[in-house]
């Protein structure tokens, strides 16, 4: 089967099936690219992880441009092919469940069941918080975990009392960090 | 910028050219550029349509971008809120992938120094979303066990009972069970 066939079939596949976000993604993308076809090396994977983690954006996105790319040979149409194949399903599907909802507003089944995930919806955010206070953000000597804690509850100070924009907030961190590490 | 396509475009850009720690840290920004900024959706709404966009497959923060663009203005809307989303990391990774080696990226020390900064500020900006979501969501001393319980339950990482979906499941047919008692219990109030 052509490759390109077979990039977006798999994209197509992850878009579909990638419940819970990015990192939740990540596992069924090595599935994936790494163990089923054998595209990329575990490495490389944890190479583009890492990148991922330097670069701006979704995780689900960057990879799928990368791992498109590279593995037609270099072509830009590989990675706009990997990146659209892991956005169209489930952009299709939201826009449905956009309409539905506003259309079934009122109903009882729609709002009892906002009713329910309101809460729920706070404790998944709480979750992605607790999930990354971990030795990949924070760092693993006491030097610089204080270091980082330091910045983070500095960053949630002005983050929660404040009007100052996440993204100045952001640029601060990157600052600080260049200076104390 | 009068246009509301090209402003639509132009915040998810924004938003997307920042955010770096995946969908979650985007909540923040996301919150302060459509509810604080543009005044687009109420603090409401927008903890509802988070709740859709986490509840179907995909990318979070595309998700929410197709939620935004299309209450605004339907297809079309939401097709420049999830291009503006999506275009800063296709274009960073393709330059990369171009350019670079990941070992260039990878061993620039000034780079891994101003990323060890910017890690622990993201993780605060995913947690002062979880106070912002709470208040606009309504929880109170009682019902604050729900989300203190879902959060325990992901992170402990114990099979099945770590999976955000069960969750999900569980909160739409607990809320509507719930909401329907109450339906009825008010029903035999009045007669």
């Amino acid at each position: 089967m052509n490759i390109y066939i077979k990039l977006i079939l798999t994209y197509l596949k992850l878009g579909l099936f990638g419940f819970g976000g990015g990192y939740a993604m990540l596992s069924l993308i090595q599935q994936e690219v790494v163990q089923r076809h054998g595209w990329i090396s575990l490495s490389e994977f944890t190479d583009i992880v890492a990148i991922s983690q330097m670069t701006p954006g979704p995780i689900g996105i960057n990879s799928a441009t990368y791992i498109g790319y590279t593995i037609t040979g270099g072509s830009v149409l590989g990675a706009v092919a990997a990146t659209a194949a892991v956005v169209i399903p489930p952009y299709v599907i939201m826009l449905y469940a956009s309409h539905f909802v506003r259309k079934h507003q009122e109903s009882p089944l729609i709002k009892g069941v906002f009713m329910g995930l309101r809460p729920v919806v706070v404790g998944l955010i709480a979750s992605a918080a607790l999930l990354l206070m971990n030795k990949e953000n924070f760092g693993s000597e006491m030097a610089e975990c204080i270091k980082s804690i330091l910045i983070c509850t500095v960053t949630f100070f002005f983050a929660y009392f404040t009007k100052i924009h996440p993204i100045m907030l952001i640029i601060a961190a990157g600052l600080a960090g260049y200076f104390i590490f | 910028m009068n246009n509301i396509y090209l402003r639509l475009f132009y915040t998810f850009f924004k938003i997307g050219a920042f955010t770096f720690g995946g969908g979650w840290a985007m909540i923040a920004l996301i919150q302060r550029e459509v509810v604080d900024k543009h005044r687009w959706v109420s603090k409401e709404e927008f903890v509802d349509m988070l709740a859709v966009a986490q509840s179907l497959p995909g990318i979070l923060a595309v998700n929410f971008s197709v939620a935004i663009g299309d209450r605004l203005r339907g297809f079309k809307g939401s097709l420049v809120s999830a291009l503006g989303t999506i275009l800063p990391s296709f274009i960073i990774i393709l330059a990369i992938a171009i350019f670079l080696t990941p070992d260039t990226i990878k061993e620039n020390e000034t780079l891994n120094s101003i990323f060890k900064g910017i890690r622990p500020a993201v993780v605060a900006l995913i947690v002062a979303p979880v106070l912002t979501t709470a208040k606009a969501a309504k929880i109170n001393l009682k019902t604050v066990v729900i989300p203190i319980a879902v959060a325990l339950l992901i992170y402990s990482g114990i099979p099945y009972v770590s999976n955000p979906i069960v969750y999900i499941i569980l909160g739409g047919i607990g809320g509507y069970i719930y909401h329907t008692w109450r339906l009825s219990k008010e029903k035999q109030g009045k007669q």
